[in-house]
């Protein structure tokens, strides 16, 4: 696909409506025009979306398209990478997260990593870390938090008899659903999920997705996968990056069945990526 | 065939040589801790650990001022080199950034080849001449030794922690400090521990800078501001003596020493070996 190609498809993307849900109500999350930079390469492209609550958002596209880029934009966690510079808005419920103050944000905002990164503590230290950290839940309230955030992450039946084991006896899974339960004590109002089942295999990925479908009751949810039957089965909304720019933003159900920028069409039927 | 014969007989020869230089190598350590032995083991008992040294011709007495000279001397050097090396550790590993980090690392290493018998005078131009020879003046001779070898062990410790643990900490909303505080360095203790304790074996047998510092002292050191016994120093003496039973004495010392050092050695390295089944997943 040559580079004029893009740029029209892009052209294409801009008139689609950037709000697919279509509910009416406000968004949760709102970027407006954002771009950004990895010092003078610049990774993403006028990015406009709106997260919406109690929803679970994915974005897919190939490797190196900007997806990730932009989720870790919503918690800035890109901010950590020296010359990396975000321009435009971010609204997390009308205020802009660009900025407010970081740990604020994360606390709001919380995030599960590709590959599971429990802290080498207990499991229930894991979970009562960002309550602590955060001054939330009195001793007292905490096992009670503790027992409430495992519960969540569909966890509690398999460790709720070693808690106060080390968190690396667990397995892959069971560490990912614990990063996620860790991620959940804080209650944060949005998750956000970078290629979280990369590393496990498809019955630790089953028993994730499912759980997805909870946790979006409560939280909304942004994930970026790299696979597309997993897009498929879990998104209400799904949007299409392609060389940092968003190519297309609709319900999952019509980027899947029914796309109509043709390099998401092209990227859905494998035919590159 | 002939030359088959000659690569065989070079192959041998080349094996050989490694395998004796490795058990020349190997044993060394062995050697020394058996000629300890022999020649102070049996000079060694319960005196040696209890008792004061005693005059020349008369027999008997023991190092225990030097045994707790020895010690307060490195009490104080941890207590003052190791938070330094520590937190300017923990500075460089977490905070400093590219052309910056190299600079205070290139000088770190310079400070850490600096000769001990020079740490040793700067310690006396500037200490000892105002205040006479202390205990003090020892410790912090030894700290200054310290301190790079702690600031360079620690950043090692530090830099080897995973940056998905530091994400996953910032993503719930820690500070960067408190992220080091509450994750980092608790991921990294073992390491840190063990770093610590071999940096007190190496500085536990220095001499130089304490013959200028702590000097000696033939009866007990009170407190802080006066002169003190030391093991390395009092094998120095004894050993320069011309009497036979302070060279026993001497040896003595040597393999207390010695075995002080080997222990210390051994235990922080099973301090890492322990943590290595915990981190690993």
């Amino acid at each position: 696909m040559s580079p004029d190609a893009i740029n029209d498809v892009s052209k294409e993307a801009a008139v689609a409506p950037p709000n697919p849900a279509a509910a009416g109500d406000a968004p949760k999350l709102r970027s407006t025009g954002l771009n950004f930079y990895y010092g003078t390469f610049q990774a993403l492209h006028g990015i406009s979306l709106d997260v919406h609550a109690n929803k679970v958002t994915a974005f897919i596209g190939p490797s190196g398209c900007g997806k990730s880029t932009f989720l870790r934009t919503l918690n800035r966690m890109n901010e950590t990478i020296k010359g990396a510079r975000a321009e435009g808005q971010i609204l997390l419920d009308n205020e802009n997260i660009l900025e407010m103050e970081v740990s604020h944000l994360r606390r709001r905002v919380g995030m599960v990593f590709q590959r599971p990164n429990p802290f080498p503590k207990s499991i229930y230290d894991n979970i009562a870390y960002g309550p602590r950290i955060n001054g939330m839940g009195k001793r007292g309230e905490m096992t009670e938090r503790v027992e409430r955030s495992l519960r969540r992450a569909a966890l509690w039946e398999e460790v709720k008899d070693k808690l106060h084991k080390s968190a690396f006896e667990l397995s892959g899974g069971q560490q990912q659903r614990l990063c996620i339960a860790r991620a959940l004590a804080v209650d944060p109002e949005v998750l956000l999920l970078d290629e979280p089942c990369s590393a496990l295999d498809p019955i630790a990925t089953a028993k994730i997705e499912e759980l997805l479908f909870h946790i979006k009751t409560n939280c909304t949810v942004v994930i970026v996968t790299h696979n597309m039957q997993q897009a498929a089965r879990i998104a209400d909304n799904t949007g299409f990056f392609l060389m940092g720019k968003l190519m297309e933003f609709d319900t999952a159900e019509v980027i899947f069945k029914n796309p109509k920028v043709k390099a998401t069409e092209d990227y859905i039927t494998g035919r590159f990526g | 065939m002939k030359l088959s014969l000659r690569r065989k007989a070079i192959n041998a020869v080349m094996l050989a040589l490694t395998g004796v230089c490795t058990a020349l190598a190997v044993g060394l350590l062995f050697f020394i801790l058996g000629y300890l032995f022999v020649q102070g083991g049996f000079s060694l008992n319960w005196n040696f650990f209890t008792k004061l040294p005693v005059p020349v011709g008369e027999t008997g007495g023991g190092m225990a001022n030097a045994l707790v000279g020895s010690a307060k001397v490195l009490l104080l050097a941890t207590c003052l080199g190791v938070p330094i090396g520590f937190l300017a550790g923990v500075y460089l590993a977490e905070y400093a950034g590219g052309a910056y980090a190299s600079v205070i690392r290139f000088i770190t290493d310079l400070l850490n080849g600096v000769p001990s018998i020079v740490i040793g005078i700067f310690v006396y131009t500037l200490l000892v001449v105002r205040t006479g020879f202390t205990t003090y003046a020892g410790g912090i001779a030894l700290a200054i030794m310290m301190i790079p070898i702690s600031l360079r062990s620690t950043e090692e410790f530090l830099r080897s922690v995973p940056t998905a643990l530091r994400e996953g900490a910032m993503a719930l909303g820690a500070t960067k400090s408190r992220t080091i505080a509450t994750v980092v360095v608790p991921a990294a203790i073992r390491g840190l521990i063990s770093g610590m304790m071999l940096n007190l074996a190496r500085v536990a047998g220095e001499t130089a800078p304490l013959l200028f510092t702590a000097f000696g002292n033939q009866f007990w050191s009170p407190g802080w501001a006066q002169p003190t016994a030391t093991l390395p120093a009092m094998i120095y003496a004894y050993a320069v003596s011309p009497y036979p039973d302070w060279h026993r004495q001497a040896w003595a010392a040597g393999f207390v020493l010695l075995t002080l050092v080997l222990l210390v050695n051994i235990t922080a390295r099973s301090i890492v070996a322990s943590g290595s089944s915990h981190k690993s997943r």
